[in-house]
């Protein structure tokens, strides 16, 4: 089934321009693999990219340009590596591919540390300092542990489904919540529910490396 | 453009990556120098290195040679001034999700996509342009703009859509006609 919630605009035209930091672009490319339409949006997106290269005021390149790339060319033997065979998966990949890269590997792979009430979640390394992103897994029936956030908050449903007041969102499924909406998301009874979730940095950490830096930069 | 685009990722024409060169040399040179000047030279040159290695990589049923080129650059000029890394889709994936087989055999033809979507832009609300643009091309988020703008964060967003939809109506318009 497609997905039939999706991603907002300002997220898909902001991943083309690329002005998004790298702990959002984790869901958007992920849910871009779950969901053609927003896959087709987003290719329109890279047009709108296009089109303003295309009309861009140029800058006239330095005289030897053209002679430089050309020496290049002739020196470069690394071409573009031959796409690796694709390994005929024995089951069926839950995990879209760059999740996959963070992982470490499918969904059997997740290291997952036990939140309390049969709950867990995998905190996903990256080099965003301004995101948290994690792996979350809500046991069938139950809903999503208590967690603070502030500002934004993009859950990408994987495997399972959750409610939250009256929608369902499934697997490919986004919802995209500011700080200010009160909400509990709850896993629906049949299954337990694995989701990726992309929020803002807890406030204190950005007040850290304030507290850190202020001394260097004497404010 | 995209033929030769083609042909580079076929054969290796050189003559055909000259003529590229020549055309987007400068306007990548110009896009770079939006955030960086004095590095805006040297990543024309890396950009075009990997159009000229990655050519045979690009698919003609999903970009024409300007959007696949622009996320080419994009993707250099977040790699080397930003410092930041970029989570990608991979079309090759086993787990994407394909479109609907009928959605498939509709296939739109894409190729004027770049030409519609210029003309397009030129009828843009002056107000709605400068959004697209300074996300585009200074790489600001929509916060940033704000503040640039002394907006309401909600006016640069509602601009930024009214926009966006406007021209993806003239493509999706564009294309289906026979
Ligand atoms: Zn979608």
């Amino acid at each position: 089934m497609m997905p039939q919630h999706h991603l907002s605009e300002d997220l898909l035209l902001a991943y083309a321009a690329g002005n998004l930091s790298e702990g959002w672009t984790i869901a958007v490319a992920s849910h871009l693999a779950f969901c053609p339409q927003c896959r087709a949006q987003s290719a329109q997106a890279d047009m709108l990219g296009g089109a303003m290269l295309d009309t861009i005021d140029p800058e006239p390149l330095a005289n030897d340009a053209w002679s430089a790339m050309r020496a290049r060319l002739d020196a470069d033997v690394q071409l573009a590596k031959a796409l690796p065979a694709r390994a005929t998966a024995p089951g069926k990949l839950v995990l879209p591919m760059p999740l996959r890269a963070y992982v470490g590997g499918d969904i059997d792979t997740i290291h997952w540390r036990a939140l309390g009430r049969g709950a867990a979640q995998m905190m996903l390394p990256t080099s965003d300092p301004t995101t948290q992103v994690r792996l979350l897994r809500i046991p069938a029936g139950k809903p999503v542990p208590e967690h603070s956030h502030g500002g934004r908050e993009v859950t990408l449903v994987l495997s399972g489904s959750f409610r939250d007041g009256e929608q369902l969102f499934g697997p490919g499924d986004i919802e995209d919540a500011d700080g200010s909406v009160l909400h509990t998301p709850t896993a629906t009874p049949e299954a337990d529910c694995i989701c990726l979730a992309v929020t803002d940095a807890p406030l204190r950490f950005s007040s850290w490396i304030v507290r850190l830096i202020q001394p260097i930069l004497k404010i | 453009m995209t033929l030769l685009l083609l042909q580079v990722g076929r054969s290796r024409d050189v003559e055909a990556f000259e003529a590229l060169f020549r055309h987007f040399g400068p306007r990548i040179k110009a896009y770079m120098a939006k955030v960086d000047r004095n590095r805006a030279e040297e990543l024309t040159q890396e950009t075009m290195m990997s159009v000229w290695r990655k050519a045979s990589l690009f698919d003609a049923t999903r970009g024409v040679a300007a959007s696949w080129i622009f996320t080419i650059a994009r993707n250099q000029r977040i790699d080397a001034l930003r410092r930041d890394r970029r989570a990608e889709i991979d079309p090759d994936d086993p787990a994407l999700v394909p479109e609907t087989p009928m959605a498939a055999d509709q296939a739109l033809d894409i190729s004027q996509n770049v030409r519609l979507m210029r003309e397009a832009m030129a009828t843009l609300p002056s107000e709605q342009l400068q959004v697209l643009e300074l996300s585009f091309y200074q790489e600001q988020s929509q916060s940033e703009i704000a503040t640039r703008l002394a907006l309401p964060l909600g006016t640069v967003k509602s601009r930024m859509r009214l926009g966006f939809a406007k021209l993806r109506a003239v493509l999706e318009g564009g294309s289906k006609q026979p």
